[in-house]
């Protein structure tokens, strides 16, 4: 061990003189495209993020015309769509099936995952810990390559003939195994699951690279419990990540085993057309197993990042320490822990043995204990602080109140009994669209607000960032609350039409409202749209620490080169949370402040600790 | 916030690349405990068909066992600068892991025979899934292989430059265990 010690201080050695001169002999493509800095990558991960999901809300928006509006007529989308559009200018019904297929997994994966989890932990694991870039610049390059690459080929999907698949965005075979069930699980179906094999390469690749580098490269003074949250919430995701997606890798590939080589892991006694099929002995409940035990931590992966962010967020706008900081990485380490045994309650009504459906109804209960300590911890930061309104601190606060409505429906759910009546209705498409689409959505629009300064150097506007959260927030509440009572009433989801069915007929109204304000709601994004890319060029320019922060990425420069400090990297003496500490001057302490530069406001074992700190390149501030 | 390590620069417990190195590594493992899981799950569901193991997984066993020897013969030597059996021990790993995959195509080959096909009941298919996916890892292993081989041509290995030669043996070990557990797996739950 003592040799490689010695090698890693020349490597760390080499690594820093090296990006104190090193900045100018850079191509536009080595900096822009094939970049190894951590902070492009980011925002190369974001952009990509952006056009996703406008993609996907787009798309959303067609499929809630039909459901809103069965009858109108849509030959004006025929520019777009050409022969989906049926000879009578309706929707075919085929296509209605790939659209929600692809606005789910281009949501869940492509903008809530890789967007996500993309953007903001190569921005802020190197920038939070201290670090000059991520453990590894050229594996976090290829992780945005293979996510590229993935993207394109979900993308092209879209446009053969047969259309992108259509299982749904969760692939259950049979119906995606066999490619004579409907034209989606023909060539379609193909390219999603090579899309899907990239991504996970990709994703792993990140993940490696974030865990490595939070656990090596933390700068001096910066313990695991000084990190701020957002790190923890990272970190907790990527290692959720790394064991998760390769389940899924497994599943994908036992299904494409079916698919193209006749296996029969999936597939046993099929007739189609009155013919057998010649697969026997396999069982299409084992994918459900493999894709679940993917799926569900693959939901936490989701909404951990965004909660992070929101911990960061709600305790700089409320000028508070966050309340439980160990609470809330005791919740996080719980919430990832419990994922990965509670994913049978996608599965209760497959025909499982009514007591395993039991024990599973209590491990998704204890699930909600967690979440609900970090929804009160939340809350009780906010109590009493002194709360500025930023847009993030919105869109945070917005998070917040969709993840306690997501949540408690979460409970009905989770009960076996009451899940025969529920599964597969519109009532789980409110939830999780609340807990996790609308949260983690949010969450990524309130890191952008609030990072935005340091991604780009400027300033977005605030007014617009106002107008944009308080059109999204009613907008989406309009969107899914009313889908509730739809799925109470019994509607199942991903149906064409519900015409036919008269006990349906009193909801076209609400249906219509639906509709209605899943297109106001798409609407309001463009106003972001505006204000993000305007800002980029003509914002005005950021001050060094616009939101009074305590984490070490505000002491970057405004534009920060490749390797973010221009001298040494800064040293850590506290926590992160260091807001209106009784005593200080400033209603915030940044990390990089030492003990025993603030004796007016140390507590006793601080004081301590000041004593024995290594105050070597600090200088006293003022 | 009370009672932290103040870090240190420079002392940490591993190298990052190595670190990296591990994780993936649980990564490959959680990829094949799904599918050991799945075994279990379907044959649970019935519907299923014994395996006659081919002999020839029992040669291959104790060939990769020898290349995990040679292996660490050579990492031996690299910390005791010994250059010359470096490349000896590099060069029969290299060899017998080639050996290691023509016996289980061979065995593939006795399996069809006994009439255990690739496709049909999912219990032979998945022998076929284990071995091959595990082919598929050996071959990265092989090319990381060939990447320290040259390096040691090149004298880059030795006691102060460990760090390839270590990632590369606790990959190889990890293969070598990888196949075994992955045999007496598919053994015990016939
Ligand atoms: C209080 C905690 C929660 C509980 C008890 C819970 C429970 C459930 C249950 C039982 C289902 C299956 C419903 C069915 O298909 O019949 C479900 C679906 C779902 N949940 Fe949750 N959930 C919780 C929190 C979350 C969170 C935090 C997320 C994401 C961030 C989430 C995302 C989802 C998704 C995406 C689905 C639907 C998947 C699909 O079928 O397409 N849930 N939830
Ligand atoms: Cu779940």
């Amino acid at each position: 061990m003592s040799v490689t010690d010695i090698q890693l201080q020349q490597d760390t050695a080499g690594h820093d003189d090296h990006h104190d001169d090193h900045e100018h002999a850079q191509s536009f493509v080595t900096k822009y495209i094939f970049s190894t800095d951590h902070k492009t990558i980011a925002k190369q991960f974001l952009i990509t993020g952006i056009f996703w999901a406008l993609l996907g809300g787009i798309l959303s928006v067609i499929f809630r015309l039909q459901l809103g509006f069965p009858e109108m007529q849509l030959e004006w989308l025929r520019p777009f769509l050409g022969q989906w559009i049926t000879p009578e200018g309706q929707l075919d019904q085929e296509f209605y099936l790939a659209l929600v297929t692809m606005h789910g997994t281009i949501m869940v994966f492509f903008v809530l995952t890789a967007g996500l989890s993309g953007t903001f932990s190569n921005f802020l694991i190197p920038l939070q810990c201290g670090a000059r870039d991520m453990a590894s610049g050229f594996m976090n390059m290829l992780s945005y390559w293979f996510f590229f690459l993935s993207s394109v080929v979900m993308f092209v999907s879209m446009f053969i003939e047969t259309g992108p698949a259509s299982g749904g965005w969760t692939i259950y075979p049979p119906l995606s195994a066999l490619p004579q069930a409907m034209s989606g699980s023909g060539l379609g179906m193909t390219l999603w699951l090579v899309s899907m094999a990239l991504f996970i390469v990709s994703t792993l690749l990140g993940g490696i690279n974030y865990i490595t580098t939070v656990i090596n490269l933390r700068t001096e003074g910066m313990s695991f419990s000084r990190l701020p949250l957002t790190i923890w919430a990272f970190f907790i995701t990527a290692v959720l990540g790394l064991l998760s997606f390769p389940v899924l890798f497994s599943a994908a590939l036992l299904l494409i085993f079916d698919r193209s080589l006749g296996t029969s892991f999936y597939l046993s006694d099929i007739y189609i057309a009155g013919e057998a099929l010649p697969h026997l002995g396999g069982s299409p409940i084992l994918f459900q197993h493999l894709f679940w035990f993917l799926g569900h931590p693959e939901v936490y992966i989701v909404i951990l990042p965004a909660l992070g962010i929101t911990s960061e967020i709600i305790s700089t706008n409320s000028r508070k320490p966050i309340f439980g900081y160990k609470a809330m990485i005791g919740s996080m380490l719980g919430i990832g822990f419990l994922s990965f045994i509670v994913w049978a309650h996608h599965m209760f009504i497959t025909g499982m043995n009514p007591f395993l459906g039991s024990i599973f109804t209590i491990l998704t209960l204890i699930i909600a204990v967690p979440s609900a300590i970090k929804a009160f911890n939340y809350i009780t930061t906010l109590w009493k602080g002194n709360i500025i309104f930023t847009p993030a601190m919105l869109f945070s606060i917005g998070l917040v109140s969709f993840f306690i409505s997501g949540g408690v429906t979460g409970l009905f759910l989770g009960n076996s009994v009451l899940d025969i009546n529920l599964h597969d209705t519109y009532f789980v498409v409110a939830h999780f669209h609340l807990v996790m689409g609308s949260a983690a959505f949010f969450g990524m629009l309130a890191g952008v607000y609030h990072w935005f300064p340091k991604m780009f150097g400027r300033m977005m506007n605030d007014k617009l960032g106002k107008l944009h959260f308080w059109l999204s927030f009613v907008g989406i509440y309009m969107v899914f609350f009313p889908m509730h009572y739809i799925g109470i009433a019994g509607f199942p989801r991903r149906y064409y039409a519900f015409t036919s069915f008269d006990t349906f007929s009193g909801f076209a109204d609400l249906n219509a409202l639906v509709s209605i304000a899943a297109i106001l709601t798409l609407g309001a994004q463009f106003i972001f749209l505006f204000n993000f890319f305007y800002s980029i060029f003509r914002g005005k320019l950021a001050p060094a620490n616009p939101w009074k922060s305590n984490t070490l990425e505000w002491t970057t420069p405004r534009f920060p080169e490749h390797g973010n400090w221009p001298g040494a990297i800064p040293k850590v003496y506290r926590w992160a949370y260091d807001y209106s500490k009784p005593g200080a001057k400033d209603d915030f302490i940044p990390q990089t402040v030492p003990y025993s530069h603030t004796p007016e406001s140390n507590l006793d074992h601080e004081n301590e600790e000041a004593k024995n700190e290594d105050l070597t390149g600090v200088e006293k501030s003022e | 916030m009370t009672g932290e390590v103040v870090l240190k620069k420079g002392i940490r417990a591993m190298h990052p690349q190595k670190f990296g190195l591990w994780l993936f590594l649980i990564s490959v493992v959680m990829i094949f405990i799904s599918l050991s899981s799945a075994y279990v799950v379907k044959k649970s569901v019935g519907d299923w068909v014994y395996i006659d193991f081919p002999q020839m997984f029992n040669i291959t066993s104790v060939i990769i066992i020898l290349s995990s020897i040679s292996m660490h013969y050579a990492y031996l030597s690299a910390k005791r600068n010994n250059i010359k059996s470096i490349r000896i021990g590099l060069a029969i790993t290299g060899v017998l892991a080639v050996l290691f995959v023509i016996g289980q195509l061979q065995a593939w080959g006795e399996l069809v025979e006994s009439g255990f096909h690739f496709v049909g009941n999912p219990a032979s298919s998945f022998v076929y899934v284990f071995s091959g996916l595990h082919i598929a890892h050996l071959f990265g292993a092989l090319v990381f292989l060939g990447v320290v081989l040259t390096n040691s041509f090149q004298y880059k290995v030795h006691s102060k430059s460990m760090l390839r030669i270590e990632m590369c043996t606790t990959f190889w070990h990890f293969l070598g265990g990888l196949w075994l557990y992955l045999y007496l797996f598919l053994v015990l739950n016939n």
